[in-house]
């Protein structure tokens, strides 16, 4: 058991080591971005709307990015480096060992989940600086911020292992992931939407992980912490689950 | 000990039948070839041995272990060199050695990298990035990740293909090593001389069947002796000795000038013919006596005409 321990580390951290050595496109360049929506819609909308009582627009804003920047870079972390691997040979070296299927799930989302934080810890020490942020529940806080890693990264191994090609990932990427998130109230309250798409965005998993992550600073949310807890949570273990039997069964990976 | 048994494997690609019911079996300690045209199967079984493509049919075993059911287990037991020369571009050598090793659940293993290292002359290479490395260093990465977890069964797919004759010689001796050490070998090469030179049993695929399953010396004893070759500077090859002639200048009318080669089984033989050519008139420009070796049986057994008669399995 020891040696398959061993295994889930080296893996764990040669994934750590890969988005480490390109540090300025993997953590600077998203921090750069979030940056960026922060002074334009920050700079435009504030005191136009109010999304939360009592809230300012920026300081809204600061957490919905911060979440939009751990969920992106989670996916692209495990996404990208298994659609490398498979197109450039070398994950050859992963599916010889004797891994588990859990130990390569585990360690691909245990890496998202750190770079997906690290980018989001480095967006907001960036942008806490233009407003003024309460923590009313920090364990929420922490709760969301894994738990929406941990998926991202959980759909990041999805995509790359059904991936063939890198346009096939950027259509999974452009059109699902980014959508998603972006519809999934980091820039407004879903309160302010019209009926129809008020009741779309309840289907949408990514609203409950920015809500329930929102929810940890201002203790106020659109729905309750618990119900997007638990929501979050079922999504995550489905998704883990179709993780598993993808790399159990070989698909696209073992002929 | 048995190494690799290999069971009436079967893999289909789309309704390509690969593999057809290949079985093989071997043995701890062999030096063993698998050798066959492009297209014959010898990756695909590779692939199956190592885990990387899953039988339709049938089983592969690594010393007992079952390479689907009981993978761990069994992949321990196995390094493979694979043909494709893939690296992972973001690490130096050291550092790949390492994370191979990780893998295999081994830690603190930088004794015997340094010596993996030492033998395939990496050394000097050992925290440049893999990027930088030349076709043949890479290649002797690959070597080196397949036995950082000194598997007691070693297989080489294409191990020196398209590299320098200073990593032929280092790699076979190294392998060799190993190999009076106690590893079970298995390789496949284009290079029939090499096969020659290190594998004592040799197993030949044609279209996904096993067509020759032999030790190396009983498969050179099959070849019917050796060639005698004649150029011919007048005259022409009398008559009574049209039937010694090779089987592809028959198909060709004896159009190759007038040179002809001519199967001689015993070195006896060649004095009889001489006399032959002088009494029909000919004159020798050039003559030559070729040794058979493993290439002349493969093309036999490949064209299917093997002077041993049925295929042993």
């Amino acid at each position: 058991m020891n040696a398959f321990s061993v295994g889930f580390k080296t893996l764990f951290y040669k994934e750590i080591l890969r988005f480490w050595k390109v540090a300025t496109q993997t953590i600077a360049a998203p921090v750069v971005t979030s940056m960026l929506y922060l002074l334009i819609f920050g700079h435009v909308l504030e005191g136009q709307v109010q999304m939360l009582d009592g809230v300012s627009y920026t300081a809204f804003l600061i957490p919905g990015l911060v979440m939009m920047s751990v969920l992106q870079n989670a996916f692209a972390n495990s996404s990208s480096s298994l659609i490398q691997s498979k197109i450039t040979g070398n994950l050859v070296f992963i599916l010889l060992p004797p891994l588990s299927h859990w130990e390569i799930l585990s360690a691909y989302v245990s890496a998202s989940i750190v770079r997906g934080l690290s980018v989001g810890l480095g967006v907001f020490v960036i942008t806490a600086w233009f407003a003024h942020l309460s923590f009313t529940f920090p364990l929420w806080i922490v709760a969301f911020a894994l738990l929406g890693a941990a998926i991202l990264g959980t759909m990041g191994v999805i995509a790359g292992i059904w991936a063939e090609k890198f346009d096939q990932l950027a259509a999974f990427q452009n059109f699902l992931i980014m959508p998603a998130t972006f519809l999934a109230g980091v820039f407004y309250s879903i309160k302010k939407l019209p009926p129809f798409w008020l009741a779309v965005s309840h289907f949408n998993p990514f609203f409950y992980m920015i809500d329930g992550f929102r929810y940890g600073f201002f203790g106020k949310s659109d729905v309750s912490p618990w119900t997007s807890l638990a929501i979050v949570a079922v999504f995550f273990v489905v998704l883990a689950g179709v993780s598993i039997n993808l790399l159990r069964g070989g698909y696209k990976l073992r002929h | 000990m048995t190494a690799i048994q290999i069971d009436s494997v079967e893999k289909s690609y789309k309704g390509f039948k690969a593999l057809k019911g290949v079985s093989l079996t071997i043995e701890q300690g062999e030096f063993f070839g698998l050798l066959g045209p492009n297209g014959a199967g010898k990756t695909t079984l590779i692939s199956t041995i190592a885990g990387l493509i899953r039988p339709d049919v049938g089983s592969v075993r690594i010393h007992g272990h079952d390479v689907v059911r009981d993978f761990r287990a069994a992949r321990m037991k196995l390094g493979v060199v694979p043909q494709e020369l893939v690296f992972d571009p973001f690490f130096t050598v050291r550092e790949t050695l390492r994370l191979q090793s990780g893998y295999f659940g081994l830690k603190n293993n930088d004794k015997w990298i340094d010596e993996v290292m030492e033998n395939l002359d990496l050394t000097a290479k050992a925290d440049v990035n893999m990027r930088a490395l030349s076709g043949g260093m890479k290649r002797r990465v690959l070597v080196a990740q397949a036995l950082v977890h000194k598997p007691p069964v070693i297989v080489l797919d294409e191990p020196t293909a398209g590299v320098d004759v200073e990593l032929r010689q280092t790699l076979w001796k190294f392998i060799s090593r190993l190999n009076r050490e106690g590893h079970t070998v298995v390789l496949t090469t284009h290079y029939l001389e090499e096969a020659q030179a290190m594998c004592q049993r040799v197993a030949m695929l044609k279209t996904g069947n096993v067509v020759a399953l032999d030790t190396m010396s009983q498969l050179l004893r099959r070849v019917s002796g050796s060639s005698l070759v004649v150029h011919l500077k007048h005259g022409t090859l009398p008559a009574d000795l049209r039937h010694l002639v090779a089987h592809d200048e028959h198909d060709e009318g004896a159009s190759n000038g007038n040179k002809y080669t001519l199967r001689v089984n015993d070195y006896n033989e060649v004095e009889g013919i001489l006399a032959r050519l002088r009494a029909g008139g000919a004159e020798i420009d050039e003559m030559q006596l070729q040794q058979a070796d493993l290439e002349d049986i493969f093309i036999q057994i490949m064209e299917g005409e093997s002077h041993a008669g049925a295929p042993v399995r």
